[in-house]
Order: structure tokens, then C-alpha cells, then sequence
């Protein structure tokens, strides 16, 4: 336990170093930066019109679609990481295993593939 | 009782803050030099001087920069959520800068030299999205909206790659640590065999930080400048700062996982005398100037064709090369 602190509370050190920098920076301009606000200057920006509706729209579902296929293989990369470390020590069963992993997902990749969902137009 | 506490938690602890410290602000002076390289090399690849004005060479031009932007009125839309729309550039900067703390630039350098290395810097760098999602979200403006589903969608599709390429290495070395894989690379660095991956890295660590050819988050003939149509003076620095620290923390993992981090390219007399932290920042500003003539050199990719590229094209190669790889090693009795 106390191995697990000392090697890792220098990460907490660091980011919590980083996160005062950026807070600082960020601080600055309410210091130094003037403010004349203005209806016009502090309005969206819509190439000079007014905003016509809430920016919030609909948008294509094929975003959602790409959302959904990372997760599958970004969880599929997950899996290979600690096959990968111990792959001296997992031996030929551990490589014919994650093989056949591997082939399920390109079953389903190949299936994706064919339905069109990796198209974009 | 005092000064056993004293060095056993807190001296320590000073040590380690000195030394982020250090580093952190190396980081931050050496990315005022990035940027103006960036510019530099852009501006000699179409025959102009680029920045010449502020100090020799134009060599302070970055710093002029910063705090021209500092001194500008903070702009926040009336619709805006307004915390959300701080918080965003605040993740970016603060995110790409965390990634450092694991970065060995010479041996023993890293401030934390944890087992898992990789796998934080991949966590990191996996965070970067949110930074974008937010900034998009928050402005409710309709460019910056279309430029974070853009982003989101296209950052997450190289991720994927990306990944597969660490496994790659990861199998070649069978340790997450980041010294680890570059002294694994003693005998020869992971580019010659791994050659393919290396490309496929490169290319996916370009759209990862929305780098042209595939800056279409910040596509200014279609979407203004995307996700940043919003923000102005220092928050729009430090979205900058931010962008430009994941650019050469980029550069940094390539040199890591490729180009064997601090090591000379051969190990013999004039070479191995250079100190390891000279190699790496020499790695790293070959990687940068790929990147910049990337830039100057390829026109931007079409959205479709970014997808394709990215899901048809890499995904495939990289698993292939996954399984080619582990192959490789089991079958050789090179496995490690």
C-alpha cells in the first residue's frame, strides 16, 4: 500500500500544480483585461444575424453510431492491454483464446461493415 | 518527532513539487518556441519570412502574443452556460498538461515513474475530448455546436487506433512502464519493425489533436472556427496552450513508443556522449516538424473521408497487425 502512495501521490502533485496554473491564467484577465459589455458585442455569433432559434438542434444520428462502435472496440482495446503485458506468461492457450476473442469482433466488424453502418454518406 | 515527519512526508513532497514545477514551466516556455516553429516553417514552405519583429527573429513573437490576448476584454455570449463555458478551455489546458507528470525525458526524469504509464497517458489523452464537447456545448451558438459533435466523433475514431497501436508495442516490450519501452528499444527501435504502426500512429495522433489535414473541428471555410467560434482573448490562450501541449505531448509518445525516447541512435562514442534529455527533445522536434509540414503540405480531408480513413482503413490495419505481431512473437518464442 504504502508503494502504491509513494509512486503515485507525485501524479497528484503534478496535476494539482497544472490545475493552479490554468486557474491562474484564467484569473488574469478579471485583473488586468477591461469590460465593456454590450448587447450587440455579447450576442452568438450567426455570420451578423440574429440567433434564430436555440443552437441546441437535432443533430444526425449517425454521431450516436459512432459513439456506440467506440465503445465496443475502445472496450476491445481494454481487454487486449493486460493480455498484451502478460503475453510471456499466458502461454499458447492465452494467445488461441484471445484469438478467437478477436475473430468474434471482426464477425461483428465485418457485419457493421456490410450494413453500412461505417458509412458515412 | 518533528524532523522524522518532516523528512519522511514533507521534504519529499517539496522535492517533487520543485521538480513538476520545473518541468511544467520548461513545458510552458518551450511551447511559446512550438508554436513559433509552427509559424516559421508554414511561412518558409510558401516563401515568407513569417514572424521577424519582436526580439531577434522574431524569436519572442509567442510571448507578445500571450499577452496581447491576456490584456483583451473576456467575451462570454448572453446565452452561454456561463460555468461550463470557463470550465472547458480549464480541461483542456489542465488535462494536456497532467499527461507530462508521467513523461520520462531522460532516465529517471519522470516525476512519476508509475508502473502503468501508458495506460495514464492514454486515460489523459482520452479526457481530451471533453475539453471540446464542453466548449461546443456550453458557447449555444450554432458553429461551435456542429464543431464539438465533429470533434467528438473524430477524436474517438482515432482513438481506437491509437490504441491498438499501444497494444502493438505493448506486446513487443510486456510492460506498461514508459522507461520500460524505451529501454526495450536498445536493440533497435520500434520504427523499423513496427513500421506500418508507426505511420498509422502518426497519422491518428494528427486528427486526435485536430491537427490539419483533419482540423475539421475548426474548419474556417465551413464552421468559422468551430468549436472556438465563441471564446476570445484568454480563454481562447488557453484552449491554445492546451491544444498545443496534447501536439507535443504527441510528439513526446511517438519518440516514446517509436524512436527510443532518450536513447542515441547508435550507441557508440560521439553519440552516447550527448546527454539522453538532448536526444529526446531532438526526437521531439522531428516529430514536430512533421507535423507542421503535415500541415503545410496536405490540403484538408473531407468529413467522409476522415470516418473512412479511420474506421475502413486504420481500425482494420491495426488489429491485423495486432494479431500478425502476436503471431509473430509466439510462434518465434520471441514472446516477452
Amino acid at each position: 500500500m504504502h508503494d502504491l502512495l509513494d509512486s503515485y501521490y507525485p501524479i497528484l502533485i503534478f496535476m494539482g500544480l497544472s490545475a493552479v496554473i490554468t486557474a491562474a491564467l484564467l484569473l488574469v484577465p478579471a485583473l488586468v483585461a477591461p469590460s465593456n459589455p454590450d448587447p450587440e458585442k455579447n450576442a452568438p455569433y450567426e455570420c451578423g444575424f440574429e440567433a434564430f432559434d436555440d443552437a441546441r438542434m437535432k443533430f444526425d444520428v449517425k454521431f450516436y453510431l459512432v459513439a456506440i462502435l467506440f465503445i465496443i472496440f475502445d472496450l476491445e482495446v481494454a481487454f487486449l492491454f493486460p493480455w498484451a503485458v502478460a503475453f510471456g506468461d499466458v502461454g499458447l492457450f492465452g494467445f488461441w483464446s484471445m484469438m478467437f476473442f478477436l475473430a468474434v469482433l471482426t464477425v461483428g466488424f465485418a457485419y457493421e461493415w456490410r450494413k453500412g453502418a461505417l458509412d458515412w454518406d | 518527532m518533528d524532523s522524522v515527519f518532516f523528512d519522511t512526508y514533507i521534504w519529499p513532497a517539496l522535492i517533487v513539487t520543485a521538480h513538476s514545477l520545473a518541468i511544467i514551466l520548461a513545458l510552458l516556455v518551450s511551447l511559446a518556441f512550438f508554436m513559433l516553429a509552427d509559424r516559421k516553417i508554414w511561412a518558409a514552405a510558401q516563401l515568407r519570412k513569417g514572424p521577424t519583429m519582436v526580439g531577434p527573429f522574431g524569436l519572442l513573437q509567442s510571448f507578445a502574443d500571450i499577452l496581447k490576448y491576456l490584456l483583451k476584454e473576456v467575451i462570454i455570449p448572453t446565452t452561454a452556460n456561463k460555468p461550463v463555458f470557463i470550465l472547458a478551455p480549464f480541461v483542456t489546458m489542465f488535462l494536456a498538461l497532467s499527461g507530462w507528470a508521467v513523461i520520462p525525458v531522460s532516465e529517471g526524469w519522470a516525476v512519476a515513474d508509475i508502473n502503468v504509464g501508458i495506460l495514464y497517458i492514454f486515460a489523459i489523452s482520452s479526457l481530451g475530448v471533453y475539453g471540446v464537447i464542453m466548449g461546443g456545448w456550453a458557447s449555444n451558438s450554432k458553429y461551435p455546436f456542429l464543431g464539438a459533435l465533429r470533434s467528438a466523433a473524430q477524436m474517438v475514431s482515432y482513438e481506437v487506433s491509437i490504441g491498438l497501436v499501444i497494444i502493438t508495442v505493448l506486446l513487443c516490450v510486456g510492460s506498461l512502464n514508459l522507461t520500460d519501452i524505451v529501454l526495450a528499444q536498445e536493440t533497435v527501435w520500434f520504427a523499423v519493425p513496427l513500421f506500418p504502426m508507426f505511420v498509422v500512429f502518426f497519422i491518428s495522433a494528427l486528427a486526435e489533436t485536430n491537427r490539419p489535414p483533419f482540423d475539421l473541428p475548426e474548419d474556417e471555410s465551413a464552421l468559422v472556427a468551430g468549436f472556438m467560434t465563441e471564446y476570445s482573448s484568454t480563454l481562447y490562450v488557453v484552449f491554445m496552450i492546451g491544444e498545443l501541449a496534447n501536439i507535443v505531448l504527441m510528439c513526446a509518445m511517438c519518440t516514446i513508443l517509436f524512436l527510443g525516447g532518450w536513447l542515441p541512435p547508435v550507441d557508440i562514442a560521439p553519440f552516447n556522449w550527448v546527454p539522453g534529455v538532448v536526444w529526446f527533445i531532438l526526437k521531439m522536434g522531428l516529430m514536430f516538424f512533421m507535423f507542421a509540414m503535415t500541415k503545410v503540405i496536405v490540403p484538408r480531408y473531407r468529413y467522409d473521408q476522415l470516418m473512412r480513413l479511420g474506421w475502413k482503413v486504420f481500425l482494420p490495419l491495426s488489429l491485423g497487425w495486432v494479431v500478425l505481431t502476436a503471431g509473430f512473437l509466439q510462434y518465434f518464442g520471441m514472446a516477452s
